[in-house]
């Protein structure tokens, strides 16, 4: 019998809105929906600058006007001058307007302790997953056999798993340590790459960092073995670290792959091949509906990123806003700048709102039982694991609902909290876990974390 | 073959092993010559001295970066969305606040900067269908069949995913018309795809033969499955304009011979020519009556990138589903959930584009003037581009009905041809090649759209300002005259 997934959840939780729209009578006034990863509808503002340029962009008057900061009219009037006929709405390069790539490729270099970063390596797409989806495809040989396979964690971002499967290739899950802050093992991988054999031909391994939806930042020593793994078995690599600006652990770092390869010196960091991804979607801009993101490629073969250009050049270019939001989110406001006070401040609250956060999240789900909670280190969600009583697991199997799911559906149903079920980011056996965006003001998280444990406490005590 | 096996030390990636189908993805608008055009605008940049100072790239169907003005009111509003503090600047007029304030209190947390539905912001979808309607002289239309999403591209490259299945001689077969605009050739080989082109008839300005379609499906069923018609009316690279009984015709073929149609409109605001107008497949299929309507499976295509809007740099349209099977309305939209949601800032541009200012608002005079003055200009355009290259001996040039381009036909001399196979090059790309480095003009050969064997084409803009123009139309012509004599 196929088992529900949780489109039964995303259309329940549409009735529900729709019902409080019509005031109809429920337990709570609205629903706290933190099943994304959507800053700005879980209520985080956008910063002020990057709107305040986006604004004068679109419409050149307010550059001539003393409305905005003269540091943001300038901004944009550069901006304009690098795009085709001075407008917002022209066609840029494949790969995105020269300039604004240069100029990631500085940032980059810039974040990395000055390895190199070659402009003519980057691509700006809509959204981070649109190049990281054009990558598997050129890896991904939906015709071949045995079929291609890509190694990826458990858990992981349900969006590449689904493009994994739907290009044709097979997954391979390799499983993270909860109990050990999420850490990757390589002998695990060890173990995932032997399970393929027979299965499938893996050509690459997908890691995310900081993860997702689990909240680790991975150590330099774990991610020199996992290079080191990838260069062994003859991997190409791909590094998802699009929230590389939510590191939340005082002791956490964030070292990008490109940064840990090139530090390891020849001939590891002439060989790997490399694709590191980055998004304006997350940290503190939070812009998922502008869909601006880039990938930097590193050692690939030179006539496989010819062909690689002219699969991004069907796409003909991102769109112009996102390239410019990538652009604002590489160069800030600098100290000195007119917007910088108030760039800083934005910044620095949503910074220790996420911190603030994660530190709630934490000491309230450890202290209920049936929670238990790994320090959320980095990244953009919570994933606490469910320690369900047998008769709520029973319960699960008699609606034809995963155990997750359909814990969800009832917190859904009686707190009005939406939160994401485990078992979008793939099965583990006898496991359970929900997943909930962390990057919100902090009262609704309060809130959130209110209705979750009246919720939890009450639900243990039905099924005990 | 395993990576483990292969490989001497050299790369993990190669061309042996990587994708085949994306090794034989090719898309001539941004292919060799533009590569080169970008080249030689660098080289101008350092200094280097050439016949020409600036390299005009009418290559690509993009109205701002030749000159064209965006529309005021739509650029207002998309400007108050992005920074809503501005909605206490009296400088912007009532109607567009109104706008910006509905499109803000769609979006989550009252920001363009949140995720929206896959699909698209509901309220957006119900306005593309009111428009739809409207258009369409009161012919329903449902917001559920209505997908939003990042350029028409990306909903024509959606569908044709849905649609193509099958192995060998069942893989599905798609019609596509020669010339076609190459996304669709792109996109065929991407997915594997058996590619079944229909000649479309240059002697009668273009115009599609249903004698033309029975003859390539028919040649098709020995080696394939075919399942798909795609048709782009206003044509691209063409210009031609379909006729009403032309449309009628492919729908019956498709009823006829149980095809899925596409039909890219992409263009149908772009018309120009005295007797020509746009008939949407829709309206043209509910107008034949239950027997078609109910039955033929369709899916059409609009956009934000043309018309009189030209705001390509958004990425932004939609497609309109119709009869399809709502099993795989599911898969669909399960499809369109791994792109996230479409970029929201081009959603709230289409939603203005189909629900702009009315008579009785503020900003209707400026909009209407601004939409007249550049559907005005193409129009004329059109008509000194046809007429110029008509002028040239050895170009020959049918009436730039519709759309934004000329595809005209030039006569190269047998020298020509043999010297081009020498370089390894197709014939219509030495010319397009020499061009560039004599004039600074950059158009894509006809061999990038596909052409009857033995014809040589060029397709190019008519969207640089008319004064421009006309000195690019006298620049080819002069430039034809001399590679004519040159290669006699």
């Amino acid at each position: 019998m196929k088992k529900l997934d949780s489109t039964v959840l995303a259309r329940r939780a549409n009735q529900i809105k729709e019902e409080l729209r019509q005031k109809l009578r429920k337990p709570y006034k609205q629903v706290i929906d933190l099943y994304w990863g959507n800053p700005h509808a879980a209520g985080v503002k956008p910063l002020s600058f990057v709107r305040q340029v986006l604004a004068a962009c679109l419409y050149p008057d307010l550059v001539k006007s003393n409305t905005l900061p003269v540091d943001v009219r300038q901004r944009a009037q550069s901006l304009l001058g690098e795009c085709a006929g001075g407008s917002v709405g022209s066609y840029t390069d494949t790969a995105g307007i020269p300039e604004i790539v240069h100029r990631i490729s500085e940032f980059i270099t810039k974040r990395d302790g000055g390895a190199p970063s070659d402009p003519e390596n980057i691509y700006i797409s809509p959204g981070s997953q649109w190049s990281l989806r054009n990558i598997l495809k050129v890896l991904v040989n939906s015709q071949a056999s045995p079929r291609t396979g890509v190694l990826t964690p458990w858990p992981c971002y349900p969006i590449t798993n689904f493009t994994i499967k739907e290009l044709g290739g097979v997954t391979v899950p390799y499983y993270l340590s909860e109990e050990q802050g999420w850490e990757l093992q390589v002998e695990e991988l060890h173990r995932a790459l032997d399970s393929a054999k027979g299965l499938c031909n893996p050509v690459t391994l997908y890691v995310i960092n900081p993860g997702n939806p689990a909240g680790y930042v991975q150590s330099r020593k774990t991610m020199q073995e996992v290079i080191r793994f990838a260069s062994e078995k003859r991997l190409s690599l791909l590094a998802d670290e699009v929230y590389q600006e939510c590191v939340h652990g005082e002791k956490s770092e964030f070292l990008s792959y490109k940064r840990v390869l090139s530090e390891m010196g020849p001939p590891l960091s002439d060989t790997v091949e490399l694709a590191s991804f980055h998004s304006a979607s997350k940290g503190f801009m939070g812009e998922c509906g502008l869909r601006g993101g880039y990938v930097e490629l590193v050692n690939l073969d030179p006539d496989v990123m010819k062909c690689i250009y002219k699969l991004f050049s069907t796409d003909s270019c991102a769109p112009v806003l996102s390239q410019i939001a990538l652009d604002l989110m590489t160069n800030p406001p600098q100290p000195g700048d007119p917007s910088y006070p108030l760039y800083s401040e934005e910044t620095q609250h949503i910074k220790t709102m996420m911190v603030h956060n994660v530190k709630r999240v934490f000491e309230v789900l450890n202290s209920l039982p049936g929670f238990s909670c790994q320090p959320v280190e980095g990244g953009g969600f919570a994933f606490p694991r469910l320690h369900l009583p047998p008769k709520a697991i029973q319960k699960a199997k008699e609606m034809e609902m995963e155990p997750d799911l359909f814990y969800c559906m009832r917190l859904l149903e009686e707190a009005g909290v939406l939160v994401q079920p485990g078992m979008e980011n793939g099965p583990k056996e006898g496991t359970h876990h929900i997943r909930f965006c962390i990057i919100t003001p902090e009262d609704t998280m309060e809130e959130m974390l209110s209705r979750l444990s009246s919720f939890h406490t009450q639900f243990m005590k039905d099924f005990s | 073959m395993s990576h483990q096996v292969t490989g001497s030390g050299g790369k993990v990636l190669t061309l042996e092993n990587m994708n085949p189908n994306v090794r034989k993805v090719e898309y001539a608008v941004r292919g060799a010559i533009v590569q080169r055009a970008v080249q030689i605008e660098k080289e101008l940049k350092e200094g280097v001295k050439k016949p020409f100072t600036e390299v005009i790239k009418a290559n690509i169907g993009d109205a701002h970066a030749m000159g064209q003005k965006p529309i005021t009111f739509f650029r207002q509003v998309l400007a108050l969305c992005a920074y809503p503090d501005l909605l206490e600047d009296n400088k912007f007029p009532e109607d567009a606040k109104q706008r910006a304030r509905r499109i803000l209190g769609a979006c989550g947390g009252r920001s363009i900067g949140a995720y929206s539905a896959s699909q698209g912001i509901e309220c957006i979808r119900q306005d593309v269908s009111r428009y739809i309607e409207k258009r369409d002289g009161g012919i329903p239309s449902n917001p559920d069949n209505i997908y939003l999403s990042t350029g028409a591209s990306d909903a024509i490259v959606t569908m044709l995913k849905l649609l193509v299945c099958g192995e060998g001689p069942d893989r599905t077969g798609v019609m596509i018309s020669i010339p076609q605009y190459p996304l669709y050739s792109a996109a065929l080989a991407d997915l594997a795809a058996v590619q079944i082109s229909y000649y479309l008839d240059e002697d009668r300005c273009w115009g599609l033969d249903v004698a033309e379609l029975k003859r390539a499906l028919s040649a098709a069923r020995t080696h394939c499955n075919p399942r798909v018609i795609c048709i782009i009316n206003p044509g691209n690279p063409t210009g031609q304009v379909q006729s009403r009984k032309c449309i009628e015709d492919v729908i019956r073929f498709a009823k006829e011979e149980h095809l899925f149609l596409m039909a890219d409109e992409v263009y149908q605001d772009n018309v120009y020519a005295e007797g020509c107008k746009f008939h949407s497949f829709k309206k043209v299929l509910f107008e034949m009556g239950p027997e078609f309507s109910s039955t033929v499976e369709m899916a059409s295509f609009h956009s934000t990138s043309k018309c009189y809007m030209g705001e390509c740099g958004f990425r932004s349209g939609y497609m309109e589903v119709i009869n399809m099977d709502p099993e795989v309305k599911v898969q669909l939209t399960k499809l369109v959930s791994v792109r996230l949601c479409p970029p929201v800032t081009g959603q709230a541009l289409l939603e203005l584009v189909v629900n702009p200012p009315q008579p009785d608002e503020p900003s209707y005079s400026t909009f209407m003037k601004e939409r007249t003055d550049v559907l005005a200009a193409l129009a004329e355009k059109a008509g000194l581009t046809e007429k110029t290259f008509n002028t040239v001996p050895g170009i020959i040039c049918n009436p730039v009905q519709g759309a934004m381009y000329t595809f005209p036909r030039i006569t190269l001399p047998q020298r020509a041809i043999d010297t081009a196979k020498e370089e390894g090059l197709a014939p219509d790309m030495l010319y397009c090649m020499r061009l560039l480095e004599e004039e600074g003009i950059c158009l894509v050969p006809g061999s990038g759209f596909g052409q009857r064997e033995g014809t040589f084409h060029f397709r190019m803009t008519i969207l640089p300002p008319t004064e421009k123009l006309k000195v690019v139309l006298q620049k080819i012509r002069d430039f034809h005259v001399r590679f004519t004599k040159q290669f006699s």
